[in-house]
């Protein structure tokens, strides 16, 4: 909503600067955008009259215009306009005049011909061509006839102005209107409103016996007001009236038209101006419409309606859509003689349904659906007829048509001021609280302690006390209301489990390296094939969007890794040379029988390409062990004991490279190389690994505090052994049988060589554990330890075939 | 024989000027002190002196080894201190050369921006409350005050699953499902983070973007209190010297309802290119629990009040990183990321 500064002067004295007045409006809910000053930097720019135009001596194109400025003698001007003709009123700009823009203009010869100042186009002066007439469009702006000479431009064309941009929120349907902006600043600055009282004559033909009005369907048009006026002049609006629709940001039409938008503007109350004569039988019937009856609206655009929609009908059929644009075919046009003007209340959840259906939304439909004043209909008809009577004259037929079934009387709130003070924190006295209801036009009863608050009906938006604690709070001043804070039983700020978990995940994947990422949840289903996942796979069952942005965002995933590959291969194609990505999400999985999918949090981690180089180390590769290494040291850091890690398969996986993560039989995620064709299918190149999570599972998983061991007394003893065995032998199997026959004197064993080639048999590896011993109360003896060993050596030989290395 | 000693220590002590390593002065103590050494051998002549000169001679014999034992310790001591700046000076590193990083990974900055939300509001007694990303129309409007068809609908555009089931446009949805678990109980203090959905793709907005909203309900919470929380939260965010401003403004589900902005903590308020000049900067939605939705939650809003508020972790990241670019948090680009 745009409104100026100078057409709200006309109903509230404003004694403050447009930029003071926009930022209290902000402060009191009407939030300003912007402060726009149309004829800010136009500096010496009058109305002239053109008296004679010459042509140019030495130039085709150009002319020579003298022209009364009404100082002094006529001024010399040369120019290159096709549109002016001798008596034509038109801005000038002096010597020394500045125009938008920054332009200067100075005394200067054109072709050896002296011209002293300039004709001004609506763009010299800052106006935006789309919203001058079409002749006013092009070339010089040509002014009405009757416009004196020597004026300042800025006054003529109403750029002498500060137009205030309000951002309304969707509740102030109120304030869609230059009075109910007023409304509000009376009541802020506490000065009188001063509301439009039309007066006008009628003739003698009463409208009952020429319009017929009929509301089929008073559910959706509550109310309807028709007045008629005949034998009008359709012609040019005055200047002050294009200024104004202009400030609003409205374009000029035809005088009968503006004066339609111009009480819109000024009342809040859309009208519709039909021509009187093309409405067949001079019959009105408000009706929902036909099922695929069709209208061709003010836009040329033919509109399919259909029977949830209102349609404005004559015997012939639809005239109007309802509150949201009317017909060609009863348009208003220069041809116009009787005007039928139509000022009605349409229900607001009707007419935003039928503008969303049929895509149109108009200056009428906003406002309809925000909901207007249903008293205000009569006013706003009186109002326009008030003024076509004076810009283009005609007889107003005696009378108005009022089709008001159920008239709406204003409510009453009990508002407690104590429940006020108590709501807000404050202390604002009873009187104040009157007072506030007052300057807002609401009428106060006191009853007791307490007030009854009667709300007119162009505040549709106040339903209950609650709401007036708002008025009152926003007219005292959010600001003045002082900072505390809340008094009560004292409450524990804690993180649950689950919530301490994430925050510690991402705290060992960062400190592994990773950094996090945060993708879309929705996917391309196509993911589903580029992850390998068999046809019947029970993750290709997903949540599907019924409006998607674009089929890419089109499910829900369920299966978090393919976004991480995504963004690799997009870094990757950023040529950065490796990535390791982690990124804790949500998956969704549709449940049976249920309407919300069962939503569980994943981690999902990959890498690609080496641990980088060096100048004095090299690099690492980023394989399946390091991989795995993560979910070990992962697990570690969690302190979830138990964890093993056994072969498994997964069809994103290397059939020979991944493992699955278990604690207590109890299935907590995969790790592994992904499978060649997902690393062709993501067109990755060379080798890729991941880790996926399932943290519902894993939150679930006890974890024991950890207890304290008593530190060692003893000296430890380390002995080395060295075995070669079968190559598909399991290492944790080695372990854990190392661990059995070892005992509880075997304080550790590792891993710290793994070989196969030259001098290891074919089909055989060479295995190298180093393991340490220790006992709580005695150092142990060569003879104990040797004996350990030989046990070792036996069980794995036994249960391996495992042979001694020499 | 007192001239042969005295001799001797003068030899070693020759000897010792020039030798520059601890063995070359071992060699001088074992050649005159050692066992088989000269000032040893000549020791052993004594037995051939008279009484009255053997003890004269044994002083001297005492005072020659003294002499050079204390100079073989001069001469190590010196030799050592020789050797450490040899040493030292040939160990010199170029120290400018880059140091072994242990190449961390970096957390996400919407992650950063939300722990450090998270952690001034557990500060305050908050609890962090999470609920599902797809939502039932009834908990992410209705149970808000927000009908079909209310208006208002539109300042939030929605993914649709079915007509009765959505991608959440906000995190209010928690706010309602906690207060339906905890009624009639009192008090509701929480903070509800996470991922939210709005049909919305361009320059400064994201189909999928993060809130964090926030609620407390108890017997008297009032206006002054949301102030006096979102003030102190401002603060603690945003540095000590911060200010709030509260603007009226209008959400379904609170009354009064208020914008927040902070003083701009780039330019202190006076107005630069981050505020647009304006000197405030508007970084969350607030209000006070509306009594309708209070009711459909099961309270009896005559008893208890509460306020909300909600803000967009995107906006504060970007804001406090000096990122320009929406977009850029949602690419991932690993230059991008490893910058914070």
């Amino acid at each position: 909503m745009r409104v100026s500064y100078q057409w709200l002067k006309d109903y509230v004295d404003v004694d403050i600067s447009p930029r003071e007045l926009a930022e209290r409006l902000t402060l009191a809910g009407l939030a300003v955008d912007a402060v726009d000053e149309p004829g800010a930097g136009i500096e010496k720019v009058v109305t002239g009259r053109i008296l004679k135009i010459e042509k140019h001596p030495n130039a085709d194109k150009l002319v020579v215009c003298t022209v009364d400025v009404g100082q002094g003698e006529p001024l010399q001007i040369v120019t290159g306009a096709t549109n002016v003709r001798e008596g034509h009123v038109v801005p000038v700009a002096l010597e020394g005049a500045k125009l938008a823009g920054g332009l200067q203009i100075k005394r200067s010869k054109l072709r050896g011909v002296e011209s002293r100042g300039m004709l001004c186009s609506g763009q010299e002066l800052g106006m935006e061509s789309k919203l001058l007439t079409p002749e006013m469009a092009h070339g010089i702006l040509i002014l009405a006839d009757d416009v004196a000479v020597g004026l300042d431009a800025r006054e003529v064309l109403g750029l002498n102005d500060a137009v205030l941009e309000l951002d309304l929120t969707p509740n102030r349907g109120d304030a869609l209107c230059i009075t109910g902006v007023a409304r509000d600043v009376a009541a802020l600055l506490n000065k009188e409103l001063k509301i439009p009282h039309p007066q006008f004559t009628e003739g003698e033909e009463k409208i009952e016996d020429l319009v017929k009005i009929d509301i089929e369907d008073p559910d959706l048009c509550r109310r309807y007001v028709a007045r008629l006026i005949k034998g009008i002049n359709i012609g040019p609006s005055p200047m002050w009236l294009q200024n104004r629709l202009r400030s609003a940001g409205i374009r000029s039409i035809n005088n009968v038209v503006d004066i339609t938008n111009y009480v819109m503007l000024e009342l809040g109350q859309p009208l519709h101006a039909f021509d009187y004569d093309k409405i067949k039988d001079r019959h009105i019937i408000v009706r929902r419409a036909g099922e695929g009856e069709k209208i061709v609206s003010l836009d040329g655009v033919e509109r399919t309606l259909n029977a949830d929609m209102l349609a404005i009908t004559d015997e012939a059929g639809p005239v109007a859509v309802a509150g949201i644009m009317g017909g060609l075919d009863s348009e208003v046009t220069e041809d116009t003689v009787n005007v039928l003007i139509e000022s009605a209340y349409f229900h607001p959840i009707s007419i935003r349904r039928t503008s969303k259906a049929l895509g149109l939304r108009s200056e009428s439909s906003i406002r309809f659906e925000k909901g207007i004043d249903i008293n205000g209909c009569l006013r706003a008809a009186d109002r326009a007829v008030e003024l076509i009577q004076q810009l283009a004259g005609g007889t107003v037929v005696s009378g108005a048509i009022d089709n008001f079934p159920n008239p709406i009387t204003e409510k009453t709130i009990l508002l407690r001021p104590r429940r006020v003070n108590w709501v807000l924190g404050v202390e604002i006295s009873r009187q104040d609280i009157i007072d506030i209801m007052r300057r807002l036009q609401f009428r106060v009863q006191e009853q007791g302690e307490d007030l009854l608050v009667t709300i007119p009906t162009f505040r549709p938006d106040i339903t209950g006390e609650w709401d007036l604690v708002e008025e009152v709070a926003r007219l005292y001043g959010f600001n003045r209301i002082p900072e505390t804070l809340p008094f009560g039983a004292s409450t524990q700020g804690i993180r649950t489990t689950e919530q301490q978990l994430t925050w510690d995940i991402r705290d060992v994947m960062t400190a592994c390296g990773f950094h996090e990422v945060i993708t879309y949840s929705f996917v391309h289903p196509r993911v589903f094939d580029l992850m390998n996942l068999p046809e019947d796979s029970r993750f290709r069952s997903a949540v599907r969007l019924q409006n998607p942005l674009s089929e890419e965002q089109s499910v829900m995933r369920t299966v978090l890794v393919p976004s991480l590959l995504e963004v690799l291969q997009r870094n990757l194609n950023r040529r950065v040379q490796k990535g390791a990505l982690f990124e804790i999400a949500r998956v969704f999985y549709p449940v049976e029988g249920q309407p919300l999918p069962e939503e569980i949090p994943v981690l999902a981690a990959v890498a690609i390409g080496n641990m980088p180089k060096t100048w004095n180390q090299p690099s690492r590769p980023m394989d399946f062990f390091f991989m795995k290494g993560v979910a070990e040291q992962l697990m570690d850091s969690l302190g979830v004991p138990g964890v093993a890690f056994t072969r498994h398969q997964d069809p994103s996986f290397h059939p020979g490279r991944c493992a699955r993560i278990e604690v207590n039989g109890q299935l907590l995620g995969v790790v592994g190389e992904l499978h060649p064709d997902v690393i062709e299918n993501y067109d990755l190149g060379g080798r890729a690994v991941a880790l996926k999570l399932d943290l519902k599972v894993l939150a679930q998983v006890n974890r024991p505090v950890k207890q304290y061991q008593g530190l060692p007394k003893f000296p430890m003893v380390e002995r080395d052994l060295a075995v070669l065995v079968k190559q598909d032998v399991p290492a944790a199997e080695m372990l854990s049988i190392i661990k059995k026959a070892g005992g509880n004197l075997l304080k550790k064993v590792d891993i710290f060589d793994v070989y196969q080639g030259s001098q290891v048999p074919e089909g055989y590896k060479s295995v190298a554990f180093s393991m340490k011993f220790q006992a709580p109360d005695r150092t142990l003896t060569d003879e104990e330890i040797n004996d350990k060993m030989q046990r070792i050596t036996n069980s794995l030989t036994a249960q391996t075939g495992a042979v001694l290395r020499k | 024989m007192e001239q042969r000693l005295r001799e001797l220590a003068r030899e070693a002590l020759q000897a010792l000027e020039v030798a520059n390593t601890p063995e070359e002065i071992n060699d001088i103590r074992v050649k005159y002190l050692g066992k088989k050494g000269e000032v040893t051998q000549v020791l052993r002549g004594m037995g051939a002196l008279s009484a009255e000169e053997r003890p004269r001679i044994g002083q001297v014999a005492n005072e020659v080894r003294e002499q050079i034992e204390t100079a073989l310790a001069a001469r190590n001591q010196h030799v050592k201190e020789v050797q450490r700046s040899l040493r030292l000076a040939a160990e010199t590193l170029d120290v400018t050369l880059p140091g072994v990083r242990f190449d961390l990974g970096k957390l996400h900055p919407l992650t950063q921006v939300l722990r450090e939300i998270e952690t001034i509001f557990l500060g305050l007694g908050f609890k962090i409350a999470e609920g599902p990303e797809i939502e039932l129309d009834y908990y992410n409007f209705e149970a808000l005050n927000l009908p079909k068809d209310h208006p208002a609908r539109d300042m939030q555009d929605t993914f649709f699953i079915n007509p009765e089931v959505l991608l959440r446009t906000h995190t209010s949805p928690v706010q309602v499902r906690t207060m339906e678990k905890t009624v009639p109980h009192v008090p509701v203090k929480v903070i509800c983070p996470g991922r939210v959905y709005r049909r919305d793709d361009d320059a400064t907005h994201s189909p999928m973007f993060h809130q964090v909203e926030g609620l407390v309900v108890d017997k008297h919470i009032t206006f002054a209190d949301l102030k006096g929380v979102l003030a102190t939260f401002a603060r603690q965010m945003f540095g000590p010297d911060t200010r709030t401003r509260l603007r009226p403004s209008y959400f379904p589900f609170t009354e009064p309802s208020a914008e927040v902005d902070i003083s701009c903590f780039n330019c202190k308020g006076n107005g630069c290119r981050v505020c647009k000049g304006s000197g405030w900067l508007e970084i969350l939605g607030s209000g006070m629990v509306h009594p309708r939705v209070l009711e459909m939650s099961g309270y009896n809003p005559e008893e208890v009040t509460g306020f909300a508020f909600g803000m967009g972790v995107e906006r504060i990241a970007m804001l406090k990183f000096g990122i320009d670019d929406l977009r850029l948090l949602f690419d991932n680009d690993l230059r991008f990321l490893e910058q914070f």
